[in-house]
């Protein structure tokens, strides 16, 4: 994984497979500063330069996150919401809050690749969350209860939902 | 909210009155927020996205920052509808085209929009026109305190609002200005601004084109970096350069000007005469004449045309908009007769463009 950025003399860490209406697929290799443009320019917003003129404007897009430097031997997942690294890196979308706890030590220097930084020192609400472990219980239960409509077990799906209301309640103010 | 009467009208950021407005079209803050306690949009069950919706639908109906706002259930429009809000630049391409449940509560005035289960739960988004960040930032800041009084929203102190993108993180703020560049265009100097754009952590981008040029010559600048930087000096960062650039650029307007008057003259008249005659014509082809037409104005070789309509010609000759404004669905070939009637109805009008 030692590319070049398609557009800029930066390594590549973005590995983006663009798939067309006929089934074509391509590849374009980004550092993070120019796939963070790539993957937000929405399509009626073409790019311009010359470099990423080059770059077919497409729908679907295909994301890998490929670290640097550690390529992944054993994948890990989410406790709270079952999303795994791998998934992660195909898809470019974390599954839930928790995940910058569960994947930290892989997200620490992406961040420190796409950001030059890894502390947050902006804004910071009001009220700040009174317990995390809450919010991340409710993600949980939210998940079983999914799981128990899917298997049409109605007694513990309204035993699931009394609880995440009771949670919701106590945390409410 | 109904949307002919929206397609015949336009938004307060297109009036073309707010400062450097013949250069800056417009200013933009979007902010990225998620609730603690469900999982992200991507990653959320159909039922949990009602929920989410939900919330966010009693959170904007009650939210009281001096303007009302009105909410629209984005899954049930149909696709005509979704695209006319997508170039109206009231949601975004990604809230048109993903699935489930969503929505956006828009003011009246379109300088709100609010934008639920795009690819965060919620996004903040504040338009203006002119080079009007700082104002952009108060009112975002404040709607997001309001916000947060109703909801508690995904945070670590260690990385700031959490999003669904590692991209995002930190201040989930994105501060953007949309610049209308044709004379550093037209005298091949943009690449070099860019180049020394990128080097500041500053991103661009074409705005509006189909094909691979920005047509139209607008172009938008962004910040990269979420994370590690407060807002005030992510805001900064931006307000250092756009001056600059609108510098450049009015050297550039006049250089041209001064060089050959003649022909700069020559070549905008040709402009404003083809929209105003053209019985046939692309949206590709309005964008890089209205383009002409729009510096034409501002440097007073086109008299008696208001920037404020030329602005709006953008926008209502865009697909979604001819068809609203027609009033039925239209193919590509229709739509470019279209296009020319209703341009050369706006333009030939002078009671209108006199103003
Ligand atoms: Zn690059
Ligand atoms: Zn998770």
């Amino acid at each position: 994984m030692k590319l070049k950025c398609h557009q800029c003399p930066e390594r590549a860490v973005f590995h983006i497979t663009e798939v067309d209406d006929g089934g074509q697929y391509s590849e374009v290799h980004l550092c993070p500063k120019c796939a963070h443009h790539y993957l937000n320019a929405t399509p009626e917003q073409s790019v311009t330069s010359a470099a990423l003129a080059e770059v077919p404007e497409k729908p679907k897009a295909e994301v890998s996150v490929g670290l640097p430097s550690s390529p992944l031997e054993t994948d890990i997942e989410c406790s709270v919401c079952g999303m795994t690294f791998a998934e992660f890196r195909s898809s470019g979308r974390l599954g839930c809050p928790h995940d910058y706890d569960a994947f930290r030590e892989h997200l620490m220097p992406l961040m420190e690749t796409i950001h030059g930084n890894t502390r947050h020192v902006g804004k910071v609400p009001g009220r700040l969350p009174a317990d995390t472990r809450v919010q991340t219980e409710l993600i949980k239960l939210r998940q079983e209860l999914r799981q128990a409509i899917a298997t049409e077990d109605y007694e513990r799906a309204a035993e699931l939902r009394d609880q995440i209301d009771r949670l919701r309640g106590d945390h409410a103010e | 909210m109904d949307f002919h009467d929206l397609a015949t009208r336009s938004g307060e950021w297109l009036r073309g009155n707010g400062p450097e407005s013949d250069i800056v079209i417009s200013s933009r803050l979007r902010l990225a927020r998620n609730l603690a306690d469900f999982p992200f949009c991507n990653r959320a069950s159909d039922l949990e996205k009602r929920e989410i919706e939900a919330t966010f639908r009693t959170v904007s109906d009650d939210l009281e920052f001096g303007e009302d706002l009105h909410y629209l259930d984005v899954d049930k429009l149909d696709s005509i509808d979704r695209q006319f809000l997508v170039e109206r630049q009231l949601i975004s391409r990604e809230l048109a085209t993903t699935d489930g449940a969503r929505g956006v509560a828009i003011a009246l005035s379109e300088d709100v929009s609010l934008m639920v289960n795009e690819e965060d739960h919620l996004r903040i988004q504040v338009l203006r026109s002119g080079y009007s960040l700082q104002a952009c930032w108060e009112l975002g800041n404040r709607i997001d305190d309001l916000v947060e009084d109703k909801v508690r929203y995904a945070f670590s102190e260690e990385f700031g609002y959490l999003t669904a993108c590692p991209t995002n993180v930190g201040t989930g703020m994105r501060a953007s200005v949309m610049l209308h560049l044709p004379a550093l265009a037209m005298t091949k100097q943009i690449d070099r601004v860019f180049r020394a754009l990128q080097k500041i952590q500053l991103a661009v981008r074409g705005l509006y084109g189909e094909g691979s040029q920005a047509s139209g010559d607008f172009y938008q600048i962004s910040n990269n970096v979420t994370l590690g930087k407060t807002e005030a000096e992510i805001l900064r960062n931006i307000e250092v350069v756009v001056p600059q650039i609108v510098q450049y650029e009015r050297t550039a307007r006049t250089e041209l000007v001064k060089e050959s008057k003649q022909t700069l003259h020559d070549r905008v008249s040709r402009a404003y005469g083809i929209l105003c005659t053209a019985q046939t014509i692309s949206s590709e082809e309005t964008m890089h004449l209205l383009s002409s037409v729009r510096m034409g104005v501002n440097l007073n070789l086109i008299p008696d045309v208001n920037v404020g309509m030329i602005n709006d010609l953008f926008i209502h000759t865009q697909p979604a908009h001819l068809q609203k404004i027609e009033g039925q669905p239209l193919e590509s070939e229709e739509r470019n007769i279209a296009r020319a009637t209703y341009l050369r109805r706006r333009l030939t009008n002078t009671s209108e463009s006199a103003n």
